[in-house]
């Protein structure tokens, strides 16, 4: 459904705000993006936690399972997304988290975007992505999400 | 809400001349200083050319460590490479010196850099793909093999763990048969930066800083042509940082090192002379010059003054310069290398000593051998095509480049002062005020961007949608089995006894309070891995933690 970002949460049927959780994979050490992530989703009413560095991927899906995310917004600027992202995105929904929506930012290569979707993610983001962007995409994507899992 | 500048879709500018309207507000340096139209020497009337200026190659240095500089010799073009294993690392180097490099800089993987071997389960998916794996001494000999060591000088983006990559290139020198007073290079080493931006801590800073400063004794006895530390700004200023905030952190980090030296006991012309620095070099142009010229006034000034330096080689701010990686985009990556040679140009008419221009594909992936090249060339036309070397400090005397270097100066001191109310660096680091300060930069930045009041060429503003079709440099995925089965090769065929002993004499001196090196070295002769050393430093140590806050 193509809900307008503002609308989500009521045509979802409930107004919880949505729950994000901004996650640091693997040893990356960039954390610049993540952090100023976590505050722009932050200022757009969300409640963000930031897992900070060098997280591994159960460590992530342990923090998705703890606080009840709507989303895991992964970031990666070491090149290491080939391996991690589909390993955290199964132990997701190994762990039951079905419907947790699945976003990727940092130096992802245009080529590699494809087997990201694949593995399922849902949204990829690359260097110079407009803030706002990123936080409609979140909103559109949880929408979505809840009203799927509404309907379920 | 935030909202882009200019919409989606076609960009109003596109295509008119003079682009998005004029801001209205006043305008101001990156750093937010207000700029005045015009500047007289009405604004520089309080500098004192002969005590705030100086000659070239005298003190205060504002206008240049050397008298003759790139007259008598051009800054070092060194290029940061890295990638893979050993072998494919090595190649590049020596591409890069058949090309006219004339220094090597070499980037390790996160594995390496945080002290797990290729074969950790953290290392999965990241061994070689951002820089090289090392895991024993038999990386570091195939990364230099065929490169003399007394022929070229390295610098080495390492950490924690220098102690480490410094003793398995003294171990190499060993094997070339070089005496190690003839081994030339740098090691990053300057881990307070780390807690607050780079982010490849192990240790606490306490034990860190013990680790510095044995390596500052050791190398000032056995390898006096050694740089033991990299004073960096770099990594702060590409963690969001602004220009003033870029240099009082870095400055404010080397008097920190200064000061713990001393406390080790050694007189400050011991060591200080093997002090350099390292800064980024951002689009502001006049700001960024101002920058280098107002840190190396400072560094004298607090040398001199604070510290009781006299050797002249004390006093004197030496620096690498590398162009902003945050400033290249992945879109019309093309434009990337006009920045860059925009950037060089400052870092040049600034004074560097060395310079790494990045390549044109950094915002997609680590470059490749083309887009390297081209940023080596940028280097050389700047070198042999604008004659900008043939004069020292050719902005000296510009009224607005005295007034903002001696206006970022003023800044920087603001900050010093707020330091050291919080009881110094390591306290303002541990109650998080230099984190809070870079991540509150970077998000006003960031806001910026967003409405428009930054603008970035082909990013927020002249945007084409075409996709960015430039080749990138493919990491094979084939690496990782690969090292890791070396590794496991030099564990099998290693001495077994000598390299428990080694480590029980490394965990010995830890907890003694001995100076590291020499048990690093018998550990790394031995093929000790970077891990077994880590790990026993980390029983002793203990690991760093940061307070997780957005």
């Amino acid at each position: 459904m193509d809900a307008k970002a503002e609308d989500a949460p009521a045509m979802a049927g409930e107004a919880r705000p949505i729950r994000v959780v901004v996650a640091k994979p693997g040893l990356d050490s960039h954390d610049r993006g993540a952090k100023v992530l976590a505050r722009a989703l932050r200022d757009a009413g969300m409640e963000v936690i930031y897992t900070g560095l060098h997280r591994t991927p159960e460590e992530i899906v342990r923090a998705a399972v703890d606080e009840d995310a709507d989303v895991v917004c992964l970031s990666l600027l070491s090149g290491a997304h080939p391996v991690l992202v589909p390993k955290i995105v199964r132990l997701l929904r190994e762990a039951g988290l079905t419907e947790t929506v699945v976003m990727l930012g940092g130096t992802i290569p245009d080529d590699d975007v494809p087997a990201m979707r694949a593995a399922g993610v849902a949204a990829v983001f690359g260097p110079g992505s407009d803030l706002s962007e990123i936080v409609r995409a979140v909103r559109e994507h949880v929408a979505r999400a809840r009203a799927g899992a509404a309907g379920a | 809400m935030i909202s882009p500048p200019f919409g989606s879709g076609r960009d109003p500018a596109e295509g008119t001349a003079p682009g998005p309207a004029v801001a209205e507000r006043e305008p101001t340096t990156l750093s937010g200083i207000p700029v005045q139209l015009v500047y007289t020497a009405e604004d520089v009337s309080e500098l004192d050319p002969r005590r705030d200026l100086g000659t070239p190659g005298s003190y205060p240095f504002t206008r240049g460590i050397h008298a003759t500089m790139y007259r008598g010799r051009l800054w070092t073009m060194r290029q940061f490479a890295g990638f893979g294993t050993a072998e494919e690392t090595n190649e590049r180097f020596r591409y890069l010196l058949a090309e006219g490099q004339t220094g090597l800089s070499c980037a390790f993987d996160f594995p390496t850099l945080l002290g797990y071997d290729s074969d950790d389960p953290r290392a999965e998916g990241e061994v070689g793909r951002l820089g090289v794996a090392v895991d024993t001494l038999a990386d570091m000999e195939r990364l230099f093999e065929g490169i003399p060591l007394d022929r070229v000088s390295t610098s080495f983006t390492i950490n924690s763990s220098a102690e480490i990559i410094l003793a398995m290139y003294l171990a190499v020198a060993e094997k070339q048969g070089v005496p190690w007073d003839k081994v030339r290079g740098t090691v990053q080493n300057d881990i307070l930066k780390e807690y607050t931006a780079q982010k490849t801590y192990i240790f606490p800073p306490r034990p860190s800083l013990r680790i510095i400063t044995d390596m500052f004794a050791f190398c000032a006895e056995h390898v006096p042509n050694f740089n033991t530390i990299s004073i960096s700004g770099y990594h702060i200023r590409e963690a969001g940082a602004t220009a003033v905030q870029e240099l009082a952190f870095t400055l404010a980090d080397g008097f920190t090192y200064v000061e713990e030296g001393m406390r080790a006991g050694l007189p400050v012309d011991r060591f200080a002379p093997r002090l350099s620095f390292f800064f980024d070099v951002h689009n502001d142009f006049f700001e960024e010059i101002a920058k280098f010229r107002a840190a190396r006034r400072i560094w004298a000034r607090v040398l001199k003054e604070r510290y009781g330096a006299k050797d002249p080689r004390s006093l004197r701010l030496r620096f690498h310069a590398q162009t902003a990686g945050v400033t290249l985009t992945a879109q019309q990556p093309e434009n990337n290398v006009v920045r860059v040679a925009l950037q060089a140009l400052a870092a040049v008419l600034g004074g560097c000593q060395s310079l790494h221009t990045n390549s044109m594909d950094e915002a997609l992936a680590l470059p490749t051998e083309t887009a390297v090249r081209t940023a080596l060339r940028t280097q050389q036309i700047i070198a042999y095509e604008t004659g900008v070397t043939r004069t020292v400090d050719p902005l000296g005397g510009s009224y607005y480049v005295e007034w903002l270097t001696s206006e970022m100066e003023r800044r920087a001191e603001d900050y010093f002062r707020r330091i050291d109310e919080q009881g110094g660096v390591i306290a303002a680091i541990e109650n998080g005020f230099v984190q809070r300060e870079i991540a509150d930069a970077a998000y006003r930045y960031q806001l910026a961007l967003a409405s428009g009041e930054e603008k970035v060429v082909g990013v927020n503003v002249f945007r084409d949608d075409e996709p960015a079709g430039v080749p990138i440099l493919r990491i094979d995925p084939e690496v990782e089995s690969r090292q890791i089965a070396r590794l496991r090769e030099v564990k099998r065929t290693r001495e077994n006894r000598r390299v428990r002993q080694a480590l029980a004499e490394l965990e010995r001196a830890a907890r003694s309070g001995a100076n590291l090196m020499p048990p690093v070295l018998e550990c790394v002769r031995a093929y000790c891995t970077i891990q077994e050393m880590d790990d026993v430093l980390r029983d002793v140590f203990g690991v760093y933690e940061e307070d997780v806050s957005i």
